[in-house]
């Protein structure tokens, strides 16, 4: 379960900590990528696991769209520059479930008879849910590439670069919108392949986003802005954390033991656990 | 008379690096003192020492007979400490007179004697005509001087200025160095950091050399500019460490 | 010296009395309770956010979590009222005093972090703070609190028959909220909240206690955002976790002054009273069929206008009279 809220995270992470732009419709994201890995399995019946590339792909451009559209202005006002961005952001997402709400009525939908769900493995005589496996896979895979990516291309580079300094980075001729368009649509195809995976196992309905984007908030700023081994890393604690708390308190109760520790955390490091920022 | 400032022995050090080592300095009251020495030679860092901007590692500080060294930024304000910042750093969305009351109302509660005090530092900076004026709207040497009137309006006994005069035209400088001299006829200590020595040479009654994070050369104005030392610190080992 | 400043406060106090005048007088003409309905809410938002305006707009701390302060007045008050038959009058300043305190007690920590952790922050301690009050018995669990009806009484604060009383309080509320601010930005408070909000460091150096301010903004805040939430107890007769300290009233608190002009003195009033009878239209008209389309309007209308006016609707009026001046 941590990996997959890192999952959830580190396509947060990617856009909120490295591009320091605070995105409210991310858990809207989510709930696209989770209807599309659906919609592929109930009309051309491809498996979520075989559909996520798919759903990350069209993710991936729904991400940069968004940037170029909405992102891009606000995040050149001139005034109150980060209040602009939250509301922006978070009208795209009311916007977002009124449209699935419409196209996809406000029914809670699941997918029956996938390769996966349901089936458990066996291992070294503990039962493990084959989805929840797969998901903890993908997402170290995908936490393992975005790192590489970032820390050892030149695009991961010039994300960064342009983060620092806009100004400079277009003086060597890099083009800023290009690049944060990137890292938007690269956010939402992670945010997509995490989706496509929860399709598996959590029920669908257009307000699902809600319930995850808090927690992928919490994880991402638990690891610190900027980190996206902290992302990583937040992720594993949280679900840690959940688990715990879980065994102690009432179901009901279950997210009272991550908020806690976040703010246990942040009181002591202000800048979360690897936060440069 | 004691002096107005002294730090005694004080040191800074930032993990293993050493801005400020064992540095005693002391301005004495209607002095104007300039605080001059290379990039990296740890001014900056004494001037936040002095301002209460963070406390130093080892030494201590004493303002007006009394020891400042733990007390807060606010709170040597409070005591007759104002400051200006080497970047500026205005209330970009304020008015220049808003920003100014700011800092007039360290001495005045009531709003109207605030608001008073406020017009008259503006009048005596030369900002009047722009009290109306939003300060991110301001050009540069406009908003070293609203830093200057800022502080000018806390009714500070001893006015730390951060390199007011650096990066203006030479016309901007010349009406700069006047407004020095008029407030230190107020009767208000100043103790200026500046890099450039040609502007601040003819200005100050006496000029402390830092280099490395420490005390170099400390004397009259012309004698420190003919030192070897002095000399060789601007010129020779620019690439000294201690930035 | 200064006489346009003395001016224009004067100018902002007779509009905002005349303002008053009007809307007391507005029940006169309309008679449908519906409409009625969201004249009171809309007057509550603009109160709330107001409250809210002073500690996010003014002094610059963004809190998320003001649901939190909210849900503390209406239990308080409730809780109060049915378990020790104590009026809501006082529960409601018991409520206010209560939230105050919580609000300065949680600012010594929260105070020290910064930008998005701060409003992580906020977000997550009113997310507690819901979730403890769904799993608290004695206080109702996720039951809630049903109001027992004894008959109208302004003694009781409760009236059946008639929305008036009501709106009446929202308007007194509105006003309250808004002459405190009125009042508080030319004072000491209000000049060193924007300096914290412009420039702490600086701030400091000016003699401003950063903290010592912050701990006020939330204060008078949470205060008066707990007597709204002792009016909305009492307004609706019954209350639950969810629907007094869910996360949508953090919003609903915020986006008025956002949408109108964060850190302004219109800009909640004006932000409120464009946004709360849209929400409540929209949802009546257009979300009737239950398709989404009255969301699909309201977040469209919320990111057009926060893209085309990032300084919120105030700042077209200042824009036309600074092109006035000039001419």
């Amino acid at each position: 379960m941590g990996l997959l809220y890192g999952l959830i995270a580190v396509g947060l992470a990617l856009i909120f900590g490295l591009m320091d732009v605070t995105n409210f419709a991310h858990g809207e994201f989510l709930m696209i990528g989770m209807y599309a890995s659906f919609f592929l399995f109930t009309f051309f019946a491809i498996d979520p696991l075989l559909s996520a590339p798919l759903v990350a792909a069209a993710l991936f451009v729904f991400g940069a769209l968004v940037y170029l559209l909405i992102v891009r202005f606000a995040m050149r006002a001139k005034a109150n520059a980060g209040m602009v961005q939250i509301f922006s952001t978070f009208g795209l997402a009311i916007v977002m479930r009124g449209l699935a709400q419409l196209f996809f009525t406000p029914d809670y939908r699941s997918i029956p008879h996938s390769w996966l769900g349901g089936k458990t493995i066996s291992v070294a005589g503990i039962f493990l849910p084959e989805p929840q496996l797969v998901g903890a896979l993908v997402s170290i895979l995908a936490f393992a590439g975005l790192y590489f990516f970032i820390h050892r291309t030149d695009f991961g580079r010039a994300l960064e670069a342009t983060r620092e300094d806009p100004g400079a980075v277009a003086l060597v001729g890099i083009d800023k919108n290009r690049v944060f368009a990137f890292g938007w649509g690269l956010g939402a195809a992670l945010v997509g392949l995490a989706g496509a995976i929860m399709a598996v196992f959590f029920y669908i309905y257009p307000d699902v986003g809600a319930s995850f984007a808090l927690i992928a908030y919490v994880t991402v700023a638990l690891g610190g802005f900027g980190s996206v081994f902290g992302a990583f890393a937040g992720g594993i604690i949280v679900g840690l954390v959940e688990a715990m708390t879980a065994l102690m308190l009432p179901p009901s109760l279950k997210s009272v033991g991550i908020y806690a520790v976040y703010l246990l955390v942040v009181f002591i490091r202000p800048r979360g656990l690897f936060g440069s920022m | 008379m004691t002096a107005l400032l002294e730090t005694r022995g004080v040191w800074q050090r930032f993990g293993g690096l050493v801005a400020n080592s064992d540095v005693s300095i002391s301005v004495g009251r209607g002095e104007i003192v300039g605080l001059i020495g290379p990039n990296g030679a740890g001014k900056s860092t004494l001037f936040n020492l002095i301002a209460g901007v963070l406390p130093p590692t080892q030494g201590s500080i004493w303002f007006d007979g009394k020891d400042v060294t733990n007390l807060p930024a606010a709170v040597r304000c409070q005591r007759g400490v104002g400051r200006t910042f080497q970047v500026v750093k205005s209330f970009e969305t304020m008015t220049v007179i808003d920003n100014v009351i700011v800092g007039a109302l360290v001495r005045n509660t009531v709003m109207r004697e605030a608001r008073r005090k406020a017009h008259e530092v503006l009048e005596f900076t030369g900002l009047a005509a722009r009290a109306d004026v939003l300060a991110s709207d301001l050009v540069p040497a406009e908003k070293r001087r609203l830093e200057v009137a800022r502080a000018l309006a806390t009714e500070p006994k001893l006015l730390l200025l951060d390199e007011v005069l650096t990066g203006l035209t030479p016309t901007e400088a010349q009406t700069g160095v006047a407004l020095v001299r008029k407030v230190r006829d107020t009767g208000i200590t100043v103790l200026m950091v500046e890099h450039v020595m040609e502007i601040v040479m003819p200005l100050v009654d006496r000029a402390i050399v830092l280099d490395l994070g420490k005390v170099l050369v400390e004397g009259k104005p012309t004698e420190v500019v003919r030192d070897p030392k002095v000399i060789k610190a601007y010129l020779g080992d620019r690439h000294a460490v201690g930035a | 010296m200064d006489k346009n400043f003395a001016a224009r406060r004067r100018r902002d106090l007779v509009i905002a009395a005349m303002l008053a005048a009007l809307a007391a007088l507005a029940p006169l003409f309309v008679k449908n309770v519906y409409i009625q309905n969201i004249m009171v809410l809309t007057l509550m938002y603009a109160a709330l956010s107001q409250s809210w305006n002073i500690l996010s707009g003014y002094c610059g701390q963004i809190s998320l979590g003001h649901a939190l302060y909210f849900g503390i007045g209406a239990y308080t008050t409730e809780l109060l009222f049915t378990k020790f038959g104590v009026l809501p009058w006082f529960g409601m300043l018991a409520g206010g005093a209560i939230a105050a305190v919580i609000a300065m007690g949680l600012g010594y920590p929260f105070f020290r972090l910064r930008g998005h952790y701060f409003v992580i922050a906020t977000i997550v301690i009113a997310e507690i703070g819901l979730l403890l009050f769904q799993n608290w018995e004695w206080a109702g669990a996720a039951m809630g609190i049903t109001i027992p009806v004894r008959g109208d009484s302004w003694l009781k604060f409760q009236f059946m028959r008639s929305k008036l009383p009501y709106f009446y309080f929202a308007l007194a509320l509105c006003c309250l909220a808004w002459f405190v601010t009125w009042w508080l930005e030319d004072s000491k408070w209000g000049f060193w909240w924007r300096a914290v909000k412009d420039n702490p460091e600086a701030a400091e150096s000016l003699g401003v206690v950063v903290f010592n301010s912050k701990m006020g903004a939330a204060a008078v805040s949470a205060f008066l955002v707990a007597i709204g939430g002792a009016f909305y107890a009492q307004f609706l007769a019954y209350i639950d976790p969810e629907s007094v300290m869910g996360f949508q009233f953090s919003l609903l608190m915020a986006l008025p002054a956002v949408l109108g002009g964060i850190g302004t003195l219109w800009g909640p009033v004006l932000g409120a009273a464009i946004l709360i009878p849209m929400t409540e239209l929209t949802r009546s008209y257009i979300g009737g069929s239950g398709r989404g389309v009255d969301l699909i309007v309201y977040g469209g209308l919320i990111v057009a206008i926060s893209l085309a006016l990032p300084q919120g609707l105030v700042s077209l009026f200042s824009r036309s009279k600074a092109k006035g001046a000039t001419r």
